[in-house]
């Protein structure tokens, strides 16, 4: 069984600061980890090998630092990693990145769970592991906490809804994508990292995977984004006068307004 | 203080290090309240590793030694002692068979425990047998191929939760010490059973049990060296495991002082930061230097033994007997800076200093270990004359 987890390198902190000017994230001076949602990912990628063998391959498109993150992802249990990095594929929004993602697939040929999180921290959309099955042709679902089963060609998962749990069977090969409900990752160890420093980590251009330039990169992103920007806050406050009946009275009245 | 670690010794630092802040800090408090035995974080400690410092390489392990082991316990100690404790008592009971066993032993049980599958135990102590060891009683008995052990060991770290002990008992009990052989036995052997758990001041989170032995059948393949061979086995293994005792004092004063300093800083008295008042200054000071002493004399000890030094008795000694000597002092003192509210068990200072205590008692007491160092000394005046 072989499982391949799409991770991405994102800016490690809950304090996004936005540059006015271009309005784009300012990353100087942020360090960059993992997409926690990838690490759950990842876990249970390395849980799913030790249950049924195989092997782990890491996957990430971005720019060359992103190399540091990939190597992390060995020290916690990848047994591969390769990064997408090129210019051409610079300023992919995610409909791009599925579609270089798929390419990269096209190229591993040998995989039978693509593994995401459920969403990025940075961009928040959710949209790469759908997009990537689509691209694919091959079933998805996302949210997923826990796999029950999982053998040749066959996948048995619960996943999270609003109302409560699903439990969905697919065909393999099958894209998921997972909450953070479904394990808790393990720290690295150190077998792993002494691996990761060492690990020789393939560059996989466009032209590598056969991605067409018309479709990766800047050029083949539908997606613009127009502006950035922190909602204004505006509050206002209103002190209610007179004894507490009344005020108890004026503040019904307000909330009937409103409602 | 610059120690010029190595990669390998940066990484297990740092690795250690994350593991108790992220897995063991979070529930110190309540493994300790509670007694309970650190089963998910020795789990964690087995992803990560850890149980491979030790083993060589050959065995599964990662052929790391002495100080790299004490350099994994202090920052686990740093965190909780109770649980560095369980680590290196882990260590301790792996000692005799790297030491001693044969190569169908070692290949039989390390790559189990460098795996951190199997937990290890050393069985020494008896009721009558603390600071006198040669005074055991717990006997074995040659039967065919076989050897049947009765007797009881008691205070048995690990006791319980191991599945591999190695015990130290009588083979020849009219030959005294020299009667003494040690075997391996494992966790579910017919005869051989758990007797009473211990309610402790300190490291409530460590196991501390009693092994009972009642008609134990063994295989004389688990005899680990030769028969008589038993307190050499211990003696040897005591040396080897002393710095780490070294280590778990290291780390918990660090984490005592850490504390003291972070507390003085924000606690106001008089208008002002008592970090700001120099009787405060001094007693921060003092544990400062003293602590580095001891960590330094830890670290020697260590890189004594893996230098292939064939005696280091006295080197494992002073620093077991100087570092616990110093935890207790400097455990003492961070509570003092924290004043009342160090006392209450809302802060972790009173645990700190309940776990401090036994590392003076166990693995030799404080006075034993005195009159070995001054045995050491005495011998080598004597030899020069």
């Amino acid at each position: 069984m072989n499982m391949v987890v799409c991770i991405k390198q994102v800016p490690g902190t809950t304090e996004i600061k936005i540059d006015p000017e271009t309005n784009t994230l300012v990353r100087e001076g942020v360090q960059s980890i993992i997409n926690p949602f990838d690490c759950y990912a990842l876990e249970e990628a390395v849980r799913l090998r030790e249950r049924c063998g195989g092997k782990v391959i890491a996957i990430s498109m971005g720019p060359p630092q992103a190399e540091e993150a990939l190597r992390e992802t060995i020290s916690l249990g990848a047994d591969e990693a390769i990064l997408l990095s090129d210019r051409a594929l610079a300023g992919s929004d995610t409909w791009a990145t599925s579609y270089v993602l798929s390419r990269a697939m096209a190229k591993i040929v040998d995989y039978d769970v693509i593994i995401c999180g459920r969403q990025t921290l940075d961009g928040d959309t959710g949209q790469v592991g759908p997009g990537l099955s689509e691209m694919l042709g091959i079933p998805f679902v996302a949210y997923v906490s826990t796999v029950e089963e999982i053998r040749d060609g066959y996948i048995r998962v619960q996943r999270m809804v609003e109302e409560g749990y699903e439990t969905i069977e697919m065909a393999l090969p099958a894209v998921i994508t997972v909450v953070k409900e479904i394990n808790v990752p393990r720290l690295p160890s150190l077998r792993g990292s002494m691996k990761a420093k060492a690990a020789q980590i393939p560059v996989w251009t466009a032209a590598d995977i056969g991605a067409d330039g018309d479709k990766a990169g800047l050029a083949g992103s539908p997606t613009r984004v127009v502006k950035v920007f922190f909602p204004k806050r505006t509050h206002k406050s209103e002190m209610l006068q007179g004894s507490l009946d009344e005020q108890l009275d004026q503040l019904v009245q307000k909330l009937e307004e409103i409602v | 203080m610059e120690y010029f670690l190595t990669e390998q010794q940066k990484l297990i630092k740092s690795l250690a290090r994350r593991i108790a802040e992220e897995r063991i800090l979070p529930v110190r408090a309540e493994l300790d309240e509670k007694e309970e035995f650190p089963w998910a974080i020795v789990k964690d400690m087995a992803n990560s590793d850890l149980f491979r410092i030790f083993i060589p390489e050959q065995y599964e392990g990662l052929g790391e030694g002495s100080f790299a082991l004490c350099i994994a316990i202090e920052e686990l100690s740093r965190a909780c002692c109770a649980v560095a404790l369980t680590y290196a008592a882990d260590a301790l009971g792996t000692v005799p068979i790297l030491l001693y066993g044969n190569d169908e032993q070692k290949q039989k049980y390390l790559p189990a425990i460098a795996d951190g599958a199997k937990l290890t135990a050393f069985g020494l102590t008896e009721s009558a047998a603390g600071s006198d060891a040669a005074a055991i009683k717990t006997t074995a008995t040659r039967d065919g191929d076989d050897y049947i052990i009765n007797g009881t060991k008691q205070f048995i770290t690990n006791g319980g939760e191991a599945e591999i002990y190695t015990v130290i008992v009588l083979t020849d009990p009219s030959r005294g010490s020299r009667g003494a052989s040690a075997f391996i036995v494992e966790k579910g052997t017919p005869g051989f059973t758990f007797g009473k758990k211990e309610q402790k001041m300190g490291i409530r989170a460590s196991a501390t049990r009693e092994l009972v032995f009642h008609n134990c059948r063994v295989p004389k393949d688990n005899l680990v060296g030769r028969e008589g061979l038993g307190f050499v086995v211990t003696m040897k293994t005591l040396d080897s495991s002393r710095p780490g005792v070294g280590a778990l004092s290291v780390g918990l004063a660090q984490g005592a002082l850490e504390a003291a300093v972070a507390y003085a800083r924000q606690r106001e008295q008089f208008g002002q930061p008592i970090s700001a008042i120099q009787a405060v200054q001094h007693m921060l000071a003092n544990m400062a230097m003293e602590l580095e002493a001891a960590r330094t004399l830890v670290y020697a000890a260590a890189k004594t033994i893996d230098s292939g030094a064939k005696d280091f008795t006295e080197e494992g000694a002073m620093a077991k007997v100087f570092a616990t000597d110093m935890a207790m002092k400097v455990t003492t003192d961070a509570l003092q800076v924290f004043g009342g509210v160090g006392y209450m068990r809302d802060y972790p200072m009173e645990k700190m200093m309940r776990d401090a205590k036994i590392n003076q008692i166990y693995e030799g007491t404080n006075q034993v270990l005195r009159n070995v160092i001054a045995l050491e000394l005495l011998k080598r005046k004597a030899l020069r004359e």
